[in-house]
């Protein structure tokens, strides 16, 4: 069974500190059961189902660490796993940036989980695969997608008296739907806590009306254009907002190799930066996208402002780096949640006179990390919006931006919506930057 | 950990780095001795029997098994300390099966009779349940059984018989090479991998095999406190299907860059301390390099860097599982259509030969035999700027009227099921007589690159934009400094219809691409490309520096 109560679990973790000879040890018990099922050419090509439990420990002698798992619970196993763990301590070299194990810790209430979600069988993943095929193929369509879905749990404790537990559930879905003569794709992505809010047949539907309309697209000239970048065109794929909070980093500014980094030595932090409409936190207990109470090493998630009114908050911390900095150290919560407005998708593109409506960006990499300038390119549904109506299909595009610079250029900000665990509002940008145009479809 | 969150523990500009394997990112941690065991060839039999007996028993028309041992080793340090060891073990068995005309696949760590035995049954079960909603009945490529085969890289030493110690002393004497030549920081890392794979099928076939690969790098940070300005240099190291004598250097192996460039260039060894140090020169350098004015030079591009323009640009358009359409969703699909090869449209000028290898000495791509059985060989993908074949696996054959495999199956572990994967896609070296310094001097305006850099390319293989790790600018056929601040543009069919001229023979080496990901969910796969330096006319260079 990959998924263990509370108690089973921290009683397999006392059982193993027992064993330890170690200044300190932390042992770490991470449970998974997850199925996917994938389908193209209208046809399921491949279905898989696994499940997992395995043990972390770590032991330390003086700045001197070792870690070894295992995934057999035997009083045997369990030993030898801690005397692994012992061995690899003492062959390592000290580690100059060591910091004490944490003590004893009070955690929120996680609520990232869902009973329904971990009760999926491989029925209903063939029936999602079914239904969305089944759409595609009565409206001469080709459906290609994936859906995953699984439920999991981490238990951490240690020689100090940390003691944290936490169960998750995910369910992640995306269908590219394209026309047979390869002329029209259109693409649809979600994810959730709770499945009782996925419907296969709703996103295969806004795949497959995409597809059926990015058919004969037409060329315009590369240039700085008026955009509405739909929320999987600004996260998935690692994408811009995702590379602008992973580039949050303390450690990185301080040494003077990040945008955040100022001339003549220190930090942005404080200062304005973006458009004062820009807020960006963290909340494990957001509703609609809950997260992770806990971090690898035990220490609390908690709300945290990233960026707020366009002032940069906080910064990244690692315990290290916040004891060297004498700051306080940051737990990293998996999730971010940029604010919004009210406005749905098809209002912005009503308000908007003349511009572009771009569904996903794709291959995303970075060209400048002193400016966080990105390259990549539009995919699987890119329209020309004129007077506030889709006028036709266009070309796809490469552009080459910067998160900072997009920031500053906001015309307007849509409802949040959940993607990749995070919450992000279609954003209208002025002046977006396209560089060549691309032939693919 | 997420692969955003590796990138910035490690600081080394990874580009390409896919990385579930490594068990830096959570996989089973082992003692290192532990990677030095081997599982005996005739216990490997036994158990595999046992799966292939349970398929058919349970009814399954074909199935092959793979009893895998996937050991990997990690060493992250930066400047003068280690900041990582992680020697890893993943051993298991997939069974994979045909039922009903539809595949199944099941993985377990219960490495027993019983064990196998019982996962095939769960495999052709899946393929039963699959075979409801299947509409394409699979078709194999047919394939004689080997019997009892093996196979080894041709390796001098095992990168895991070398002493912990040995390995980051390494490390630790290039990162003080850089600092010595001035880095404000430096990074390194020393990436091993030995796969020890059984395979065994319903053919017939009983194969043996024991893969090795290595990848040293690092990335240099220069920073200037005063004007906010850094910059990195990487390494110009390669990953290899090679053992540790690729850590020691030979004089016969480097290759002298172009007049004016310092740079060396490195065969089948790598001097990490000599390129450390000019790499802390370089990125101190580029701090203060002049930036590119935009627009039409022509390209001399090393193979170092080149290899990844291969890669994305006839790697990944010619795979027949994206040509087919089974990528759609995620990596993509090809503008090299069935229909498209058929037109005869030139995919590169006349002296543009592309050729797919399994075999090639020292490749990260050479196996005897792939992960469906398949004896590897070589064959022509691009011949005299023509495409003229694909990269595909038993089941895609007669898709494309074809009825053999090209020995391109493989899965990054025993529990992810085999799917068709890139093949070492290498460009042919030029056949008169040319060095890079030969070629640099007949061209006016240009630009000199080496190493990989950014890279993004569409979903078609049409439109791609790369960077570098060294920009050169030649006047007047002459290299005349560093740039900065260069990245180019280009469509994949005018890009290789624009291939001038090609460096001889002596001049050929090869990049890796060692965690390549495609696939859902996403595997990684190590593939080589080989080239000499190469000439592109008339390509549209962009400049990337920006005002925030």
């Amino acid at each position: 069974m990959p998924i263990l109560s509370q108690d089973e679990a921290q009683a397999i973790l006392k059982k193993v500190l027992s064993y330890s000879q170690a200044d300190e040890c932390a042992a770490t018990l991470r449970g998974r059961t997850s199925g996917n099922i994938r389908y193209a050419r209208n046809t399921v090509s491949t279905a898989g189902q696994s499940d997992n439990v395995s043990l972390a420990v770590e032991s330390r002698f003086g700045k001197r660490s070792g870690t070894a798992t295992c995934n057999q619970f035997d009083d045997a196993t369990l030993r030898r796993c801690v005397q692994r763990a012992e061995e690899i301590a003492r062959l390592a070299p000290e580690d100059p940036e060591y910091v004490a194990m944490l003590g004893p810790q009070q955690y929120l209430v996680p609520k990232a989980y869902a009973a329904s979600t971990a009760a999926i069988t491989p029925d209903v993943r063939a029936q999602a695969a079914a239904d969305s095929i089944t759409m595609c193929e009565a409206r001469k369509l080709t459906a290609a997608g994936f859906l995953e879905d699984g439920a999991s749990f981490t238990a951490l404790r240690n020689s100090k008296g940390l003691e944290a537990y936490e169960q998750s559930t995910n369910v992640d879905f995306s269908v590219t739907v394209r026309t047979p003569d390869g002329k029209g794709s259109g693409y649809a992505v979600a994810d959730f806590t709770d499945v009782k809010a996925f419907d296969a047949k709703a996103l295969t539907k806004r795949a497959a009306d995409k597809a059926a309309g990015s058919v004969n697209a037409k060329a315009l000239e590369p240039g700085k254009y008026t955009v509405i970048l739909e929320p999987a065109a600004l996260v998935s794929d690692e994408g811009l907002l995702n590379r602008l909070v992973y580039a949050l980093d303390a450690r990185e500014a301080d040494e003077g190799r990040s945008f955040l980094s100022k001339k003549g030595g220190g930090t942005k932090k404080g200062e304005k930066l973006f458009d004062s409409r820009v807020t960006i936190y963290s909340d494990p207990l957001n509703d609609q996208a809950p997260g992770s109470v806990f971090d690898g090493e035990g220490l609390p998630v908690k709300r945290m402002p990233w960026i707020e009114k366009g002032v940069v908050k906080n910064l990244y911390y690692s315990r290290y780096w916040a004891e060297k900095s004498k700051a306080e150290a940051t737990a990293f919560s998996g999730n971010f949640i940029m604010e919004g407005g009210t406005q749905s998708l098809e209002e912005m593109i009503k308000g908007t006179a003349k511009g572009i409506l771009v569904t996903r960006l794709w291959y995303i990499r970075d060209v400048d990390p002193q400016t966080l300038l990105v390259t990549g390119l539009t995919r699987d549904g890119t329209f020309y919006i004129e007077n506030g109506k889709i006028k036709h299909p266009i070309k796809n595009f490469r552009f080459n931006e910067s998160p900072i610079i997009m920031l500053n250029n906001i015309e307007a900000m849509g409802k949040p919506q959940r993607l990749g665990g995070n919450l992000v509002p279609p954003l209208k940008i002025r002046d977006f930057t396209f560089t060549s145009l691309s032939d693919a479809v | 950990m997420k692969r955003r969150d590796f990138v910035g523990l490690t600081g080394l500009a990874t580009g390409a780095l896919f990385l579930p394997g490594f068990p830096s990112l959570g996989g089973t941690l082992v003692h290192p001795e532990r990677l030095l065991e081997t599982v005996d060839p005739a216990v490997k039999k036994r158990l595999a029997d046992s799966a292939l007996n349970a398929a058919k028993s349970a009814g399954a028309s074909y199935a092959d098994v793979r009893i895998g041992r996937y050991l990997n080793q990690s060493i992250f340090t930066r400047e003068k300390q280690v900041q990582n060891i992680a020697s890893g073990e993943s051993f298991g068995a997939g069974v994979r099966v045909i039922a009903n005309g539809t595949w199944g696949f099941a993985a377990t760590n219960t490495v027993t009779e019983a064990g196998l035995a019982k996962a095939a049954q769960l495999a052709v079960a899946i393929a039963k349940a699959n075979a409801k909603v299947q509409k394409e009945q699979v078709k194999l490529a047919p394939q004689k059984g080997y019997g009892e085969v093996s196979w080894k890289t041709p390796i001098v030493q095992s990168a895991f018989e070398v002493p912990i110690a040995q390995k980051v002393d390494l490390l630790l004497s290039a990162n003080a090479k850089a600092l010595e030549n001035g880095a404000s920081f430096v990074n390194s890392a020393l990436f091993q991998v030995n796969e020890q794979k059984y395979f065994a099928s319903t053919d017939g076939s009983y194969i043996d095999q024991d893969v090795h690969r290595i990848w040293p790098t690092f990335s240099v940070t220069a920073v200037d406190r005063a004007s906010g300005k850094f910059r990195t240099r990487e390494a110009l190291s390669s990953p290899m299907g090679l053992g540790y004598e690729y850590m020691v250097p030979k004089a016969q192996d480097k290759i002298a860059g172009p007049a004016g460039s310092g740079l060396t260039g490195y065969k089948n060894s790598y001097d990490i301390l000599e390129d450390a140090a000019l790499a802390a020169k370089q990125a101190k350098e580029k701090l203060t390099a002049k930036s590119v004015t935009p627009g039409k030079y022509d390209l001399v591009l090393d193979p170092n860097h080149l290899g990844l323009t291969i890669h994305e640009s006839v790697g990944h358009a010619t795979e027949l599982d994206r040509v087919l359409g089974y990528e759609a969703n995620y990596a993509g699909t090809s503008f090299a259509t069935l229909e498209w090869k058929k037109q005869g449209k030139p995919y590169g000028s006349k002296i543009v030969n592309i050729v797919a290898d399994k075999t090639q000495p020292g490749s990260l791509g050479a196996v005897g035999y792939d992960d469906e059985g398949v004896k590897t060989g070589q064959w022509d993908i691009i011949k005299e700027g023509q495409l003229v074949d694909y990269q595909k696996i038993r089941d895609q054959a007669a898709m494309v009227g074809q009825d053999h495999s090209d020995g391109c199956c493989y899965a990054q572990s025993w529990q992810d099921v085999q799917f068709q994967r890139m093949a070492n896609i290498s460009l042919q070296p030029g056949k008169q007589k040319m060095s890079v310094d030969d070629m640099i001097k007949n061209v006016d305006k240009g630009i000199y690159i080496a190493g990989r850099g950014s890279f993004s390319i569409d979903q078609q293989r049409y439109n791609f934009q790369f960077g570098g790790t060294t920009f050169h600018a030649i006047e007047k056929g002459k290299i005349t400094g560093m740039i900065e601040d260069v990245a180019y543009q280009a469509n994949t069919q005018e890009f290789w219809n624009s291939c001038a001229a090609i460096c001889d023979q002596s001049d050929y080496r090869m990049f890796g691409s060692f965690f390549d990901g495609k696939g859902q969910p996403s595997q990684v796969s190590a593939v080589s490309h080989g080239s000499s330096t190469t000439r592109f006319n008339g390509v549209n260079v962009i400049n990337t520096a920006r005002k925030i």
